[in-house]
C-alpha cells in the first residue's frame, strides 16, 4: 500500500501563472490574485498523471510533488532546489 | 537543584538575585548607561564555564529544560528543545542572537542591550557552549550597536568567553527579525525569509545547524546557568515560568519597557507603567501580529499564553498598546495593516497582493467609505498561511481580531460616524528605509 | 547540375523557409505564455504545450534542412559546419549564422529537456539565448537563401520578422504598464519582486 504523493507549491518561486490550475482543477484552484490554492495536498492515484503534468508544466518549477519514499533518496534534488 | 548544589565548579554570586523577586534582567536603577563588565560581574558573578565536556553540555541543556524557559521573541518555543535540536545536528552549529526587534512599537530588546549587554552576551556565549558552537553572532539594532560593540570588546580584553563573539547591525524592516531572514542577512546580506523546510535549526547559516534565539531569551539563559531552574521557576506560572520584558505604549502615564512576572494580570502590567492616562478604548496585545481586546475584558486576564487564550491571543513580543477612548481603533488597525502590507518581503503573491487588498479594504472601512465585509473575509482566508513565512498569518490574525473587537465601531462607520476625535498615530508605523 | 543535387537544394531551401515560419511561431508562443496576452481565451498550458511541441517538430525538420544542405554536392559546406560556426568554406558568413542558430538553439533545447533536473535558474539563463538564436536564424535565412526575389518568400520573411517583433514589443510594454510606479497604494520596496500594481478586483 503506497502512501499518497503530496502536492505543494513553493510560494516564493510561484508567480501566479496559473497553468497548474488549468491542468489540475480537481486539486488546484486560483485565489483572487491568480495564485494557486491547493485544495487537497494528497494526490489520489487516479490523478497522479495529471499532477505530474502540472509539475512539469509550471514555467517556474514552483509546483512540487513529493513522493513519500523518494524524499530521502534524492539529496541532490534538494541541493538544486536551494537556489 | 541549583547551580551550587550540583557539584559543578562553584559560581560566584556576589550580587544575588533573590528567588521570587524582580527585577532580574533589568537593573534596579532606571537611568544610566550600560552596565560595564565589572558592574555586571559584581551583580551576577562570573558565568559558569561549560567548556568542551559533552556531559556538562547535556547537563546544562537539561537544566534549561527543567527551567521551562521558552523563547521571548514572540513564538514561545521551548528553548531546551531548540538547543537539543541544534546540538544534535550533523555539522558544527552556530548561534545567532536576535536583537533585531523589527516590531516598531517594541523596545524591550533595545533597552536590554543598552542596559545589560553583558547579560545577553553571557547568554549567547553559554548557548554556544551548550550546543558546541564555535561562534556566536549577535545581531543588534543600529541604535544600540555601539554599546554592544563596547561590551564585546571589554570581554575580549578580559578573555572572558570560550567562543568567538561577533556583533553585527540588524537589517531594517519588520521581517528582518524572522529567523530565516536573519540567517540570510548574516550569511548573504539579504534579509529575506525563505520557506520553512528545512528549518534553520537543521540547516541555517551556510548550511550549518543554527540556533536563533531572541536576546531576552539568552539573558534569561545566562541567569538560569548561574542560579538554576528552581530559582527561575520562583516567578511565573508552572506552565510558563519566569519573568518577561514588556513594552507598554499609548495612553499610560509612564510608557516604557518593564519587567513583569508572567501570569500577572494585564491590568497590573498597565499599572506598572503608571496606569491609564485617559479612559481606554482598546488594547493591542502582543505586537503588530497581536490581538485587539476590550480593556475591561482583557484587564483581569493573566499576561501569559494560557491566560490570553481566552481572547484568542498570546503575549507575543511583549507589547501592550493602550488606545485611548478618543482614538479610532479601526483607523489604527488600518494603519498597522497598511504598514504590514508595505513590510512584506514581496516574495509571495498571496502576501503582497492579499495584504495590500486587505489594508485597502480596512482603510476604506476606517474612512467611512463603502467596503465589503464578505470580500474582506474572503481575502483574509486567502492570505492566511499562504506565504513562505508567517508574515501574512500574523497580519490576518490582527485584522480578524480588529473586526471582532471593533464590531460596534464598524456599524458606526457604516453610518458615517466615528467616535475617534484624534488622527491615528498611537501605534507607530515608520516609513520604509533601505535595508 | 544533376537532378539529385537539385532536389537536395530544393529540399534544403524549402525546409529552411518552413523552419523560419515554425521558429517564429515558437518564439511568439514562448513570449505569449509570459505576457498572458493569449489570442482569444486560450488556456496558458495549451500555449506552453504548443510551444514545446512545435519546437520539437521544428528540430526534427532542422535535421533534414542541415543534412540536405551538407549532402548537396554543389556547395562545399562540410560536416564540421553543422556545429562549428563559420567553418564552411562555401558562403562562410551565411552558413555560419545558421550554425550559430543551431548551437544556441541546441543549448536551449537540451536544457529544456532536462529542466526539472537542472533547476529553474540555470534553465532560464540559457533560455534567454533564444533571443539570440532567432535573429541568427533570421539573418541566415536572408543571406543563405537565394530566393528573396520571389514575392511570397519576401512576404514570409517580412511576416516572420513582424510577428516576432510585435510579440516582443507587446511583452516589453505590458511589463512597464504593470510596474511598481503605477500602483496607487503599492509600497516602494527595494527588495520586492512583486508590486501590487493590479486592482484587487481584477484576476489575472
Amino acid at each position: 500500500m503506497t502512501a499518497a504523493a503530496r502536492l505543494r507549491v513553493d510560494p516564493i518561486a510561484c508567480d501566479g501563472r496559473g497553468l497548474c490550475a488549468e491542468v489540475l482543477p480537481e486539486l488546484i484552484t486560483l485565489d483572487d490574485w491568480g495564485f494557486p490554492i491547493i485544495l487537497d495536498q494528497d494526490v489520489p492515484p487516479v490523478l497522479r498523471r495529471e499532477a505530474a503534468e502540472a509539475v512539469r508544466l509550471c514555467p517556474l518549477l514552483a509546483l512540487r510533488l513529493d513522493h513519500p519514499a523518494a524524499c530521502a533518496a534524492r539529496p541532490m534534488m534538494r541541493r538544486l532546489h536551494l537556489q | 537543584m541549583n547551580a551550587v548544589d550540583s557539584g559543578r565548579p562553584e559560581v560566584g554570586n556576589a550580587g544575588g538575585l533573590r528567588a521570587g523577586h524582580l527585577p532580574r534582567l533589568l537593573p534596579a536603577r532606571i537611568w544610566g548607561g550600560p552596565a560595564s563588565l565589572a558592574e555586571h560581574l559584581a551583580r551576577h558573578g562570573r558565568p559558569p564555564a561549560i567548556g568542551r565536556d559533552a556531559r556538562w553540555r547535556a547537563e546544562f541543556i537539561a537544566e534549561v529544560d527543567r527551567s521551562g524557559l521558552a523563547g521571548r521573541g514572540g513564538a514561545g518555543f521551548p528553548t531546551a528543545r531548540k538547543l537539543h535540536a541544534v546540538a544534535s545536528g550533523r555539522d558544527v552549529p552556530v548561534v545567532i542572537a536576535n536583537g533585531t526587534e523589527g516590531e516598531p512599537a517594541s523596545a524591550k530588546d533595545k533597552v536590554l542591550l543598552a542596559r545589560e549587554p553583558h547579560l545577553v552576551l553571557d547568554g549567547a556565549a553559554l548557548a554556544a557552549e551548550m550546543v558546541a558552537a564555535r561562534q556566536a553572532i549577535v545581531v543588534v539594532h543600529d541604535a544600540v550597536r555601539e554599546m554592544v560593540d563596547e561590551a564585546a570588546a571589554e570581554r575580549r580584553r578580559a578573555r572572558l568567553d570560550w567562543v568567538k563573539i561577533k556583533v553585527m547591525t540588524a537589517a531594517n524592516g519588520f521581517v528582518a527579525g524572522e529567523a530565516s531572514a536573519l540567517v540570510n542577512w548574516v550569511g548573504r546580506g539579504i534579509p529575506l525569509p525563505t520557506a520553512a523546510p528545512p528549518r534553520v535549526s537543521e540547516r541555517g547559516l551556510r548550511g550549518h545547524p543554527t540556533l536563533v534565539q531572541n536576546v531576552e531569551t539568552l539573558a534569561h539563559l545566562a541567569l538560569i546557568a548561574r542560579h538554576g531552574a528552581r530559582w527561575f521557576r520562583s516567578l511565573g506560572t508552572p506552565a510558563e515560568p519566569g519573568s518577561m520584558l514588556i513594552t507598554v505604549i499609548g495612553a499610560v502615564r509612564r510608557p516604557g519597557v518593564y519587567e513583569v512576572e508572567i501570569g500577572r494580570a494585564v491590568g497590573e502590567a498597565l499599572e506598572v507603567a503608571g496606569g491609564p492616562a485617559a479612559p481606554l478604548g482598546a488594547l493591542l496585545i502582543g505586537g503588530y501580529f497581536g490581538t485587539w481586546a476590550d480593556p475591561a475584558t482583557a484587564g483581569p486576564l493573566p499576561f501569559s499564553a494560557a491566560g490570553l487564550r481566552a481572547i484568542g491571543g498570546s503575549p507575543g513580543a511583549g507589547l501592550i498598546a493602550a488606545l485611548p477612548a478618543d482614538a479610532c481603533g479601526l483607523a489604527e488597525a488600518a494603519q498597522v495593516a497598511r504598514y504590514l502590507a508595505a513590510e512584506s518581503a514581496g516574495q509571495c503573491g498571496p502576501c503582497v497582493f492579499g495584504l495590500d487588498s486587505i489594508a485597502g479594504e480596512l482603510e476604506a472601512l476606517a474612512a467611512g467609505r463603502r467596503f465589503g465585509v464578505t470580500r474582506l473575509r474572503r481575502w483574509l482566508g486567502q492570505a492566511d498561511g499562504r506565504g513562505a513565512c508567517h508574515h501574512p498569518d500574523g497580519a490576518v490574525h490582527m485584522v480578524r481580531s480588529a473586526l471582532e473587537v471593533f464590531g460596534t465601531e464598524i456599524d458606526r462607520h457604516a453610518r458615517g460616524w466615528c467616535r475617534g476625535t484624534r488622527p491615528p498615530g498611537v501605534l507607530p508605523v515608520p516609513p520604509r528605509r533601505a535595508p | 547540375m544533376s537532378a539529385g543535387s537539385q532536389s537536395l537544394w530544393f529540399l534544403s531551401r524549402g525546409s529552411g523557409l518552413v523552419l523560419l515560419v515554425l521558429f517564429s511561431i515558437v518564439v511568439v508562443l514562448g513570449v505569449a505564455t509570459r505576457t498572458g496576452s493569449a489570442p482569444g481565451r486560450w488556456p496558458r498550458f495549451a500555449i506552453a504545450e504548443l510551444h514545446r511541441t512545435l519546437s520539437l517538430f521544428a528540430v526534427a525538420l532542422l535535421g533534414l534542412h542541415v543534412v540536405t544542405a551538407i549532402l548537396d554536392p554543389f556547395g562545399t559546406i562540410g560536416w564540421a559546419a553543422t556545429l562549428l560556426p563559420f567553418a564552411s568554406p562555401y558562403r562562410t558568413l551565411a552558413i555560419g549564422l545558421g550554425t550559430l542558430a543551431v548551437d544556441l538553439g541546441g543549448a536551449v533545447l537540451i536544457t529544456s529537456l532536462v529542466r526539472q533536473r537542472l533547476g529553474q535558474r540555470a534553465w532560464r539563463a540559457v533560455h534567454w539565448l533564444a533571443y539570440l538564436a532567432w535573429p541568427a536564424a533570421f539573418l541566415h535565412s536572408l543571406t543563405a537563401g537565394n530566393d528573396l526575389g520571389v514575392w511570397w518568400v519576401a512576404l514570409v520573411e517580412v511576416g516572420s520578422a513582424a510577428a516576432v517583433a510585435a510579440a516582443v514589443l507587446a511583452r516589453v510594454f505590458s511589463r512597464s504598464r504593470g510596474g511598481p510606479g503605477e500602483s496607487p497604494s503599492g509600497p516602494p520596496s527595494g527588495a520586492a519582486r512583486f508590486a501590487p500594481a493590479r486592482s484587487a478586483a481584477g484576476a489575472r
